[in-house]
């Protein structure tokens, strides 16, 4: 009942607001790296972040939950590493070169780089560490192509690939470990990153202090960071409120509402695609109209508005926003909604009557609920009949995941810097297929994109992709969902990035 | 006596054997597994494959039950799943300080407060003042703790700032500062149990005061005050204790949702966390723990039960 007051009550002001949210539609409304230049920057401090997941992993390369990569950042680097823009800077390497037919890569030591425990970085480290993350990633990954790594003197290593590809560099931001520190890699995270590891404890908390020899002066200004493990919101406002945790991320409109005033409240995105997945192989999703039609029932900026303010990012395709070059804007409006259209589509493909829909939901991230409840709403315009299916995370990962036995499903997929990582789970007969798509032209495109080295002809491949995800409507793709995130007004500095990335180095007290 | 006791810890053996095959077995039967989330959505089969060997998830049920049954046996319950490298008596032995402070408090204040108060309203049961004990009670009962513990975060931890919600320090380094903390999540499990036991005594006592030997008591000269301290109470608690047995042996096992809310590192927030990270072996410990503690408990009641009625013989015929 309540949910159906505020629904109407946002409704008309949607209505009345429109013409103001296309001006800003962008989403991102405070990206603000740059309104941090005009406070002054102190040195020194210790910060709270809380984080909303547990950590998985203190081994970097054994992480794969990207609520932990958010927060390893801050202790590992690679070869190069990403910034805040999604450009791959030199890290642990000062420079680098890749080879005209995209074969060879050839890296050269940062001068003086050194551990956190203050042994210099060698390049038999560095050979240890990209060869234990080709063998921990295996064969069906990104590394497949992987050949091998040369040591060539004693700054400068290559790294070997059997097929050209000039979008290995990204997998090379993976952490370069140390290699006499082996044994200990899951108790005691030793890295060249900003920060270094102080004390951990499961569950709760991991502190890290200031690196004193971090190659990229300034960085960091705070002398200590506390990671502190707070999965339950209602816990995580009232420590917010008690002002025991200084940064918060994933908020609620509501949430930053009630925080607003001792806040800085940011929006960023959280860089995945959410989206309405159907299931291809299901009987009525096999018609690329009914499909299609509803793409044209689902008004995805409803959802926006009602679940995120506005501040997520309306898409239209398997891509995010913030991929820049490659993404394409136009796939955002392929579809408008537009409920005569979409039972025209359903009566040509024999569905005037509309059809019964299951979407499976799985119950960790509660946007996803709400998605579903709203759209459970849009589809009875056109007639389906949808229902939704709460199940844990771990059944749905069974049961749609692995076994894709469902009809729909509301979830969000995340990609890395590497471009093809998004499209890869179209592929027909890509092993991450959940949806079953299948399209011939898709797969000799992307087969063409990934092998291709010219990166203007790449660029236009990869928008073809796009297009055709969207236009063939494998799925009906929702938004970026927007990243809501609360920090102590006294702190600057603060960025988003378009990777799983909590950048604490950069983060000061304001004099 | 020494047979009961014997007794006792043979049935302790054989409560925590079933329940641990229980847990187990539910566990392999609700879906997902530990390498699932610890991999999440983007793994690729290989590695799941691999790390299911790793933890020894494809070893069939039972060989994998005598593997884990064979350490706890000796005191060791394995390594975690999901922290890799840290074994669960560790785990668990930081945690339980916690939890047992906060049952300790809150046992305390359940004592403290609600026999005065229940004693209290038997007194002046059916008058002004009974009828105000009803009432607060009453509200007491309905508020879950959960809900309570929001409610006392938000009013002690974020308006008048007496403590700060999140920041408890550790008992063995700081201990008055951590039972400053502690007292609140102790008051939310305490509060509503407290509803109860109150309203049991008063129960017990009205229902004691009927009877004819207080009559004849009151007849030969004794004061009220009296009455109900040299005769009626002593009737009265054979009752509450069986009761406060109960309730105690909750209050220390089940402090689970509470410490969530005042983000306590306590058992119970590790035991909720591993059941969703399907950590079996911490699971287990965490279990087992609790199982022993529920049947420590009645075992003291019922050696109380003797020690305040002669009637009874613990030896049982």
């Amino acid at each position: 009942m309540k949910e159906i007051l505020k629904k109407s009550i946002l409704l008309m002001m949607v209505a009345v607001m429109t013409t103001a949210l296309c001006a800003c539609a962008g989403g991102k409304s405070e990206k603000n790296s740059g309104t941090a230049k005009t406070d002054e920057i102190t040195s020194g401090g210790s910060v709270v972040v809380g984080i909303t997941q547990d950590l998985d992993s203190l081994d970097p390369q054994n992480a794969a939950y990207a609520g932990t990569r958010e927060v390893l950042f801050n202790l590992f680097e690679g070869l190069v590493k990403a910034n805040s823009d999604g450009d791959l800077v030199p890290a642990v390497a000062s420079d680098y070169t890749i080879s005209d037919d995209a074969t060879v890569y050839t890296f050269t030591l940062r001068d003086g780089i050194t551990f956190h425990d203050g042994n210099k970085v060698t390049v038999e480290d560095v050979k240890y560490s990209i060869e234990r993350y080709a063998e921990i990633q295996g064969e069906s990954s990104a590394f497949s192509i992987f050949k091998e790594i040369n040591i060539i003197d004693d700054q400068t290593v290559e790294i070997v690939l059997s097929t050209a590809n000039t979008e290995f560099l990204s997998q090379l931001t993976c952490a370069i470990m140390e290699e006499s520190n082996d044994a200990n890699a899951e108790t005691n995270p030793i890295g060249t990153g900003p920060f270094k590891f102080k004390e951990y404890e499961p569950g709760e908390s991991l502190v890290v202090v200031r690196n004193e020899n971090y190659w990229n002066d300034p960085y960091p200004y705070l002398d200590e960071v506390t990671f502190k493990i707070e999965t339950d919101t209602d816990a995580a406002m009232s420590e917010l409120q008690a002002g025991t945790l200084d940064v918060y991320q994933y908020l609620t409109t509501d949430q930053a509402d009630t925080l607003a005033g001792n806040f800085d409240i940011l929006h960023g995105s959280v860089n995945y695609v959410q989206a309405l997945f159907l299931n291809n192989d299901f009987e009525p999703f096999k018609d690329q109209r009914v499909r299609q039609a509803l793409c044209y029932a689902v008004d995805r900026n409803e959802i926006n508005e009602l679940l995120f303010g506005g501040y997520s990012h309306v898409i239209g395709t398997n891509m995010i926003p913030a991929f820049g070059k490659y993404y394409d804007e136009e796939t955002e409006s392929n579809y408008s909604v537009d409920v005569d259209k979409a039972k025209e589509l359903l009566a040509e493909a024999g569905y005037e009557d509309g059809f019964d829909l299951t979407i499976t939901v799985p119950n960790n991230y509660q946007p996803h609920e709400g998605a579903a409840e709203i759209i459970v709403e849009q589809l009875k315009e056109i007639g389906v009949n949808a229902t939704i299916d709460l199940v844990e995370f771990t059944t749905w990962y069974d049961d749609v995941y692995c076994d894709r036995d469902y009809e729909a499903t509301i979830v969000a997929v995340d990609g890395t810097l590497t471009p093809s990582s998004w499209f890869e789970k179209n592929v027909s007969d890509g092993a991450n297929n959940f949806t079953n798509y299948n399209n011939e032209e898709f797969d000799s495109i992307y087969e063409q994109a990934v092998n291709s080295t010219d990166e203007d002809e790449k660029v236009s491949l990869y928008k073809q992709l796009e297009n055709i995800l969207s236009e063939d409507a494998a799925s009906v793709y929702l938004e970026d969902p927007a990243n809501i995130v609360a920090v102590n007004s006294e702190l600057g500095g603060y960025v988003f990035y378009p990777i799983a990335a909590q950048d604490m180095s950069v983060v000061y007290y304001k004099k | 006596m020494t047979k009961y006791i014997v007794r006792r810890i043979f049935m302790l053996a054989i409560t925590i054997f079933l329940i641990s095959v229980v847990t187990f077995a539910a566990f392999s039967v609700i879906p997902g597994d530990a390498a699932i989330t610890r991999l999440g959505n983007n793994a690729t089969p290989e590695r799941i494959a691999n790390l299911r060997e790793q933890m020894g998830l494809d070893d069939p049920l039972i060989e994998r039950y005598v593997n884990w049954a064979k350490g706890a046996v000796k005191g060791d319950f394995g390594e975690s799943f999901q922290y890799q490298g840290y074994q669960v008596s560790d785990l668990l032995k930081t945690r339980i300080s916690y939890t047992a402070l906060i049952g300790i408090l809150a046992i305390i204040l359940l004592i403290f407060i609600s026999f005065p108060l229940g004693i209290l309203w038997a007194k002046c049961n059916g008058k002004t003042s009974g009828n105000i004990i009803m009432i607060l009670t009453h509200i007491l009962m309905a508020v879950p703790s959960f809900f309570m513990g929001i409610l006392l975060t938000y009013i002690f931890g974020v308006v008048l700032r007496i403590f700060s919600p999140g920041r408890c320090p550790d008992p063995g380094e700081d201990f008055w500062g951590a039972i400053s903390y502690l007292i609140f999540p102790a008051m939310a499990v305490a509060l509503p149990k407290v509803a109860m036991v109150v309203k049991y005594i008063r129960n017990a006592i009205v229902l004691e005061l009927e009877n004819d030997y207080v009559r004849t008591a009151y007849s030969k000269g004794c004061s009220e005050n009296r009455v109900l301290k040299k005769h009626v109470l002593k009737n009265a608690m054979i009752t509450v204790v069986t009761f406060m047995g109960m309730v105690i042996a909750e209050i220390l096992a089940g402090s689970i949702i509470v410490e969530k809310v005042f983000s306590i590192s306590g058992v119970g927030k590790l035991l909720v966390n591993a059941i969703l990270n399907r950590d079996y072996p911490i699971v287990q410990a965490t279990v087992i723990y609790i199982a022993v503690v529920v049947m420590v408990c009645n075992t003291a009641v019922d050696l109380l039960y003797s020690v305040m009625d002669p009637r009874v013989k613990i030896d049982g015929q």
